[in-house]
């Protein structure tokens, strides 16, 4: 199997303005930052909820808590979890109780990912209400969930790959449309 | 890093690599602890059978804490109310709980290598919750957790063991792990606890040397490691109560000979007042809580590891069995480095 690259979807300043964008949207739809924080999707929703949490401070002045949230325990298919890969904590060092959390991930697919994240942050408490912030949004549900925040939505077939790359994880910074095809 | 066992049986086999990647893979069950709701929903469905046949309190209860924690159920075999008592072998014992279907065995036996032998006749994952005298791995981690929290590290430490070394599992599956490490040990207690072969336990290069002195052994010492006085075999050719109180307690005072904040961990039930005083055993040097509950991680994060490996593997257990060709295209038994030279000591 081949993995083509097909084409680029973001550049680093498109990514850049994507995220200020998504930060003027979260705090205009909260009606302000008081019980607000971003929880991060390890690994790239974590840069990505940090970003938009700096971006924030330059919108309000105020802080945004940040935290990260680790799935892996969380999953539903047992058989697929990479097992032997490390475990990472997750890390949110403050009460969820009466907040308003938006999940940050980069790609939005089958939603099963968040299905996982909402369980993993129940466990800690009681938010007021949980949204989600997505870099991309590219179809093919299998749960009935959908963002509130999109920064762009991509038509895709089942074949292909939306590889967000960030300069915190990766050596670079875009988002490309891959596809893998049989030899 | 990766895990290349099927199993968990011994701590010797398995390099620093290895070892810290357990430790590793702990942490994220330590802070679900914290949680004001516990329970992971991770390993629903699943199965770990409890096979004690010799009798445990608290490893007991924390493995099937540490099951149930994870969504698992547990079926448990103690020895006193069990078949075992009517004269059934442990492989028929075992190959019957097998019939149930679980998907793990926890075992404790008296004998030394028993969780080997059942390992080898088991198609799903074994933990040795303790053979005999040879080891007890989860609480050799669970040591070493509890001692990379405190002080941040693992490498090269003094570490003083205490008590009755003889009949130790826990002290062995410590010094295979702390020594993969640098650290150094010296082995204190009346000297027909401490034979002379124990200094050839660790693997080569491993500084192992036997005081008689408490005083002397408490030199310079980052952790003190205390056994627990088994008072069952104080009737043995052995020490009273009372002279192994004048010479070996740990107190407060002799305490302060080792380094000032040297840790103090105690695998219990502590005999408060023999071994040990109460002043030490509640002080701050003290780490006997967080090893309790630092052993549900361990033994959580070793669930979770093995159960999901197996499961990876795409083994069915309802259609395989463990023959020997079944057994080449899967992970690795975690044999006593005696039966596989080649797993023994890869860090070294």
């Amino acid at each position: 199997m081949r993995i083509v690259e097909k084409a680029q979807l973001m550049s680093a300043s498109e990514i850049d303005r994507t995220l200020r964008r998504l930060a003027h949207q979260i705090v205009e739809k909260s009606g302000g930052t008081k019980h607000l924080a971003l929880i991060g999707i390890r690994r790239r929703g974590v840069p990505l909820a940090q970003r938009i949490a700096q971006a924030m401070r330059g919108i309000d002045g105020v802080d945004v808590p940040v935290g990260t949230l680790d799935i892996t325990l969380y999953r539903d298919d047992l058989s697929k979890v990479a097992s032997h890969a490390v475990l990472q904590s997750s890390d949110i060092p403050f009460g969820v109780d009466g907040m308003d959390l938006v999940l940050v991930d980069d790609v939005l697919y089958t939603g099963r990912t968040i299905r996982a994240g909402m369980n993993g942050l129940f466990d800690l408490g009681r938010p007021q209400r949980v949204s989600l912030c997505v870099l991309i949004d590219r179809g093919h549900r299998e749960m009935p969930i959908e963002a509130q925040f999109v920064g762009r939505t991509v038509q895709t077939s089942d074949t292909e790959i939306i590889e967000v790359r960030l300069r915190e994880i990766d050596d670079e910074e875009r988002v490309v449309l891959v596809d893998r095809q049989e030899p | 890093m990766t895990y290349r066992f099927r199993d968990l049986l011994a701590l010797e086999p398995l390099n620093a690599d290895e070892l810290t990647f357990l430790l590793d893979q702990s942490g994220p069950f330590q802070a679900i602890q914290r949680n004001p709701l516990k329970k992971l929903a991770t390993l629903r469905g699943k199965t770990v059978a409890l096979a004690f046949f010799e009798t445990s309190t608290r490893t007991r209860i924390s493995f099937g804490t540490a099951a149930s924690r994870l969504g698992a159920d547990t079926m448990n075999l103690q020895a006193e109310s069990s078949s075992v008592k009517k004269g059934e072998s442990l492989l028929d014992t075992v190959q019957t709980l097998n019939a149930m279907k679980p998907d793990c065995l926890v075992m404790r036996h008296a004998s030394s290598g028993a969780a080997d032998f059942v390992a080898r006749h088991l198609d799903i994952p074994v933990i040795n919750a303790g053979d005999g005298t040879h080891e007890h791995p989860s609480q050799g981690l669970l040591d070493a957790l509890t001692i990379r929290d405190r002080l941040g590290k693992i490498d090269n430490l003094n570490v003083t063991i205490l008590g009755d070394l003889q009949h130790s599992r826990v002290a062995r599956s410590n010094i295979h792990l702390l020594g993969k490490f640098g650290c150094r040990f010296t082995l204190c207690g009346p000297a027909m606890w401490v034979p002379r072969e124990l200094e050839k336990i660790g693997a080569p290069g491993v500084s192992i040397r036997r005081v008689f002195r408490l005083d002397e052994a408490l030199e310079d010492a980052d952790v003190v490691l205390m056994l627990r006085v088994q008072t069952e075999r104080m009737h043995e050719p052995s020490i009273s109560s009372e002279d192994y109180v004048l010479g070996y307690q740990l107190n407060a005072e002799r305490l302060r000979r080792a380094k000032p904040n040297a840790l103090v961990l105690h695998p219990g039930p502590m005999n408060r007042g023999i071994e040990i005083t109460p002043e030490v055993a509640d002080g701050p040097q003290s780490c006997v809580l967080e090893q309790v509950t630092n052993g549900i991680a361990v033994r959580m994060a070793l669930l979770f590891l093995l159960i999901s490996g197996a499961q990876e593997e795409g083994r069915d257990p309802a259609t395989t069995n463990a023959s020997a060709g079944a057994e080449e295209t899967h992970a690795p038994r975690n044999r006593r480095s005696t039966d596989k030279k080649d797993l023994s000591h890869a860090s070294d």
